[in-house]
This record gives C-alpha cells, structure tokens and sequence, in this order.
C-alpha cells in the first residue's frame, strides 16, 4: 500500500453526483436508488461482486446508459440530455478497445480529430501523453502489436489527452498477470495525483480498491452497501456482506445477554463474555440465525509456550492446520472445549517459528477488534 | 503407413482432375483452330476471341451481366451490413425470426423465387428488364452476404465503438472510422460472393430478364447452334481467367487487413 495516501478535506468540490438514480433493464431492477456524491481529484471505487449494477453505474456515468429516474450531475451540470460523446468524462474499457487498424500514436491522437489546433501541435499533445504513461517513442508501433499491458497505458494516454474532468476505469487491470497487476495499481495511483483528475474505477478486486482508492463504495444488487475509507471498510463493515466481500474474517456465534447504556454484552462459546460499545456493532445478514461476532485474522496473535502478550485477552487454542505463505502464517485453530476453528495469520518475522499441527497454544486478542453483527 | 499416404494421394489427385479438367478444356478448344470440339486438336488460333467480341449480342449480355452483378452485390452487401450490424450487436422482439426470414432464399429453391417474383412483378404490371433481375440476384445474393458479414460483425470488440464515441466522435463517425475498416476484409468477401452469385446465375435471369440477354441465358440459347460453341468456349475461359483474378485481388486485400490487425489467417479463398 502506498503509505502517505492523500488525505482530501471533506469539503472538496462535488465533481460526480448521483441522485436516487433508478434503471430497469424491462423488469430487472439494476439500480435501486443510487446516492453517490463524489469529491473533486478522488480516486473513487466501486467495488462489488459482479452483477452488483458497478459497471451499469459507471456506463450512465458515462453516459451509455440512460437512467429509468434520477439525476446525474458532473461537475454541478445536468447530464440529461448529454450524449457520451459531450460529457467531460472519458472512459478506460475493460477490453481497453484499442483500435487494431491504427498505430499508437492515432490510436491517441483519435480524441484531438476535432480539434482545431495545428498537426504540430497536437503531435506535441500525443508525444507528451505517451511519455506521461511510460511510452514515450511507441509512436509508430501498430497498436495490435502491444502486451497487454502497452494496451493499457495506450488506453489511458487516449483518454487522459482530452483532460477529462473524470476518468472512468472499467476493471482496467483484470487482463493483466498478478505482477503486472500490481505494478499498474501504483502507477495509476502516481498518474492520478500527477494529473489531480477525478478517477473512477470499477473492481470486483477488494484489494486493489483498498490499494488504490481515497473512498470505496462496496455495491450488491444493486445498491451502495457501505460508502467509506479503505480502512474503515475493512476494520467497521456496516454489514455481514461487506466483512465478507474485504478481506477474510472468522465468524462465531455469540449471544447477547445484556443491553445498557450502548454498551452490548455478548457470550461467545470459546472467547468467553465480551463488552462491545454500539461502534462495534453492525448489521446481519438477513438469513443469519442469530447474532455473530467477526474478527479479522491479523488481530489475534499466537503465543508461544512462556511467551505474554500486552493484549487484554488470551485463550487456549489446538492448532488444526497450518498453511505456509513465505511472508505469512496462516493457523487453523480450534477453540478449546468448542468445534469452531479460526484462522489466524502470524508475519514470519526473524527469530518467530513455524507451528506445528497438533500443537496446544494460546492466542492473545482485544475486545477493540471485533465486530459484531447482528 | 507410406503405402496408405500413397493411395490418399492418388486419391486426392484424382478428385482434383474430375473437378479441374472440364474447366482446363476449355481453353484448350478455345484457341483449337477446328469447329467440333474433339480431339484431335487441329491448330492455334485466337479467332474465336474475335468472333466473340464481334457479336453484339454476345457484348450486350456481358455488360448486362456486368451490371446486374456490381448492382446486385452492392445491393446485398449494403443490405447485409445493416442486418449484420442489427443481428449482432442489438436484441429485438423477435429477431430469430427475422434472421431466419431474411436467411430463407438460401434455402429456397431458385425456382420457386423465380417463379413467385415473376408471378407478383407481373401482379404490379412492373416490366421486365435487367432492374427485375437486379432485384431478384440482391434477394438471393443477400443471405450469402449476411452470413459472412455476421461473423465479420461479431467478432468485433463492442467497445472499441463506444470507445471512438467516448473520445467525442459521432455515431456514424464511430462507424465509418472503426467499425468500417475494420470489417471491410467481410465486406469484400461478401462483394465477391454476391458478384459470383448473380453472374452464372440463370434461372431468375431467365425468368425476369425479358428480353434482355444475361450471360447464362445467352450462353444456353447459343448451345442448339453448333457453329457458336468454340466462341463460346472463348468466353467461358475469359470468365475462368476474370474469376481467379477477382478471388487473387479479394484474397490479398483479405490477407492484408488481417495482417494489418495483427490476426491469424483463418482459411480464406486461396
């Protein structure tokens, strides 16, 4: 993650806003009323499972879609009655649909035909937006040609030329291999406070949205579930659904036994009694039985024979399974005296080995890192 | 193993001879000096290239052919890019059944077309001329065009459109300038097919030509006469050698779109 991610006022200029925006597809609910306010020179995700209506939202964003009611507003103007080609959005697309026929530098000079300046000029315009995404000299190549990557930054040369207000990201690094996947995520990011303009990226990848994004809006079925921060969204989902969709977390039954003063006492068969303020808790799913109490894997430690912990809480554990990552640990741990197991993850830092199966342990925790949904 | 090759081979190079050697006749008794087509040959000659081009029926029913065929294929292959484009990138209330509608002359019976447009064009008191064949060779041609428009259509990256209009073209700016190129190696397939088509095609020419003479009809009419057939026989390689030219042009404007793209060759004429 970049470490000194940009901390935008709140204040910042509304440059996107969508108001209670509904769209049927004949008798599919796509959109169901869409509330959505995005700031000026954010890095903006939506992030969902695919079908949540991500991509339906950012193509009447767009503009290639129309809307059944609503509004969108871009930069404080009506979108209405605004066709794709006249909004002051442009579009990275998931194919990135560059034009085979042509070569690179058409393919980015395609946007400046209407253009008035001089041939000089805009072959100045082209050369420098090659050079901003790392192209410069690729001119004359046929754009066929290009890895899948070379696409992507044609791609975005082609759409960054015309300076945008907004650039749409439709899942533009889904294409590309997990080394190169990560490299384009930290370029984009470096390009987007380069150029200051507004991005907006779709993603069905919950870590690349928290790698890149200022605010993610977590969508299923049609619907914003969450609107928040990356490290909200992962430490305080709303819901069951959002603490699924981040991230991995251990999930356990728990049972409420006393309700005061915002204050949730809970029982929970393993961990013990636990006081949870109102902050910690969120909703359930609408299937689940009861309450549940969820806790990421990385807020547990394991502890070794003779070995204390500053947390406030410990419990007996029988190692179940342990998974291997190089960097990571991951245990499987079965609670004492109960059948649930958790799965924790330990850095393999110097001097901390590796668990065997089988082996009777304890794991240190705090109360301040659950969550409980109910 | 070898011996099985062997007989395949044979095989094969005798399937080629049965398809090839009626056409490779022809211009052997073309330039054959003698009036009876048989062997012996007798001579060299090229008199039966002149006595085609003196005969002004003969001209008449090529330059009739010629148009109704470039006006039929144009025809088709327009035609054929709408239906294509409609078929492949929108959905419609009942657009299998409109496909299948427009796709029916291909498997209908020449005949029967024939026999029900002459049937209606004579209804409406429209008189015959090469128009009517026109007509009858776009509605024939245009199936053939669809089908290889179609597959030229769908396998175009529907965003690479969107992408031109995004960046601020028109529609059709977006159409004439990306999906248009893009396409044209099926366009030019479909030009050559429908051409083809309409040119050796006789039963609609028979049966709404009137009185005008088409390459087919002529051809047939000019068989009872015996004295003809050498010059016939002219005409027919001038057809063989104008055919492969078209497939050779058709074929290298094919391969250089798809190289052009970066695309594998995927079979083709030649």
């Amino acid at each position: 993650m970049i470490a000194s991610r940009d901390q935008r006022p709140e204040t910042a200029r509304p440059m996107i806003e969508c108001n209670e925006i509904q769209k049927y597809y004949g008798d599919y609910h796509a959109l169901r009323g869409i509330d959505l306010v995005i700031r000026e020179g954010e890095f903006f995700s939506l992030l969902g499972p695919s079908g949540c209506g991500k991509t339906t939202l950012l193509r009447t964003i767009a503009g290639f879609e129309g809307i059944s009611s609503g509004a969108v507003l871009i930069d404080g103007k009506h979108m209405e009655n605004v066709p794709a080609n006249s909004r002051p959005t442009n579009m990275v697309f998931q194919s990135y649909a560059i034009f085979p026929h042509l070569t690179v530098a058409q393919n980015v000079a395609f946007g400046l035909r209407r253009d008035p300046r001089g041939k000089s000029e805009k072959a100045a315009l082209v050369e420098e937006a090659l050079a901003m995404v790392g192209l410069r000299g690729y001119g004359g190549r046929a754009a066929h040609a290009l890895s899948g990557g070379q696409r992507q930054r044609v791609a975005l040369a082609r759409a960054l030329i015309l300076k945008p207000k907004v650039l749409l990201l439709d899942e533009p690094l889904s294409a590309l291999d997990r080394k190169m996947r990560e490299q384009m995520q930290v370029e984009l990011i470096k390009l987007q406070r380069q150029v200051g303009i507004t991005f907006v990226l779709v993603t069905h990848d919950q870590e690349e949205a928290l790698v890149m994004s200022d605010r993610i809006a977590v969508m299923f079925d049609g619907e914003i579930a969450q609107l928040d921060e990356p490290e909200t969204l992962y430490a305080r989902p709303k819901d069951r659904r959002v603490a699924d969709f981040i991230g991995v977390m251990n999930f356990l039954p728990a049972q409420i036994t006393r309700e005061a003063d915002g204050i949730v006492s809970v029982d929970v068969p393993g961990l013990g009694p636990v006081e949870l303020p109102e902050s910690q808790v969120s909703r359930a799913n609408p299937d689940d039985s009861g309450p549940v109490l969820g806790f990421r894997p990385e807020t547990m430690t394991l502890l070794t024979p003779g070995q204390s912990s500053q947390h406030a809480r410990e419990t007996d554990v029988v190692i179940d399974e342990v998974v291997y990552y190089g960097d990571m640990t991951y245990y499987d741990l079965r609670l004492e005296d109960t059948q649930h197991t958790v799965r924790i993850s330990m850095r393999n830092v110097f001097g901390r080995d590796v668990q065997s199966v089988g082996t009777k342990a304890r794991v240190a925790w705090s109360p301040g890192s659950l969550v409980l949904f109910r | 193993m070898s011996g099985r090759s062997n007989g395949l081979r044979s095989y094969a190079l005798l399937y080629l001879l049965f398809l090839y050697a009626p056409i490779l006749l022809l211009p052997l008794f073309a330039f054959n000096s003698g009036t009876i087509i048989a062997f012996p040959l007798q001579g060299f000659t090229t008199d039966w290239f002149t006595q085609m081009w003196g005969n002004p029926t003969l001209r008449r029913a090529l330059s009739n052919s010629l148009i109704i065929a470039v006006s039929a294929s144009v025809m088709a292959t327009c035609l054929g890019v709408f239906a294509a484009r409609a078929s492949t990138r929108f959905t419609f209330p009942g657009k299998g059944g409109i496909m299948g509608f427009i796709m029916l002359p291909m498997v209908l019976p020449e005949i029967i077309v024939a026999m029900s447009l002459l049937v209606v064009l004579l209804g409406l008191g429209v008189e015959l001329s090469i128009l009517t064949v026109i007509l009858g060779h776009t509605l024939i041609c245009m199936p053939y065009g669809i089908a290889i428009l179609s597959t030229a259509f769908s396998s175009l990256d529907r965003s690479l459109e969107e992408a031109a209009y995004d960046l601020g073209e028109t529609k059709w700016g977006a159409f004439r300038l990306i999906t248009l190129p893009l396409v044209m190696p099926g366009i030019i397939s479909s030009l050559l097919i429908s051409f083809t088509i309409s040119l050796d095609e006789f039963i609609i020419a028979f049966f709404l030509a009137g009185t005008e003479p088409t390459l087919p009809t002529y051809i047939f009419s000019q068989l009872r006469f015996p004295k003809q057939i050498p010059s016939i026989m002219a005409l027919g390689t001038v057809l063989v050698a104008l055919s492969i030219l078209l497939l050779g042009i058709g074929e290298y404007f094919r391969r250089r779109g798809i190289a052009r793209m970066g695309g594998k060759n995927g079979g083709g004429f030649l």
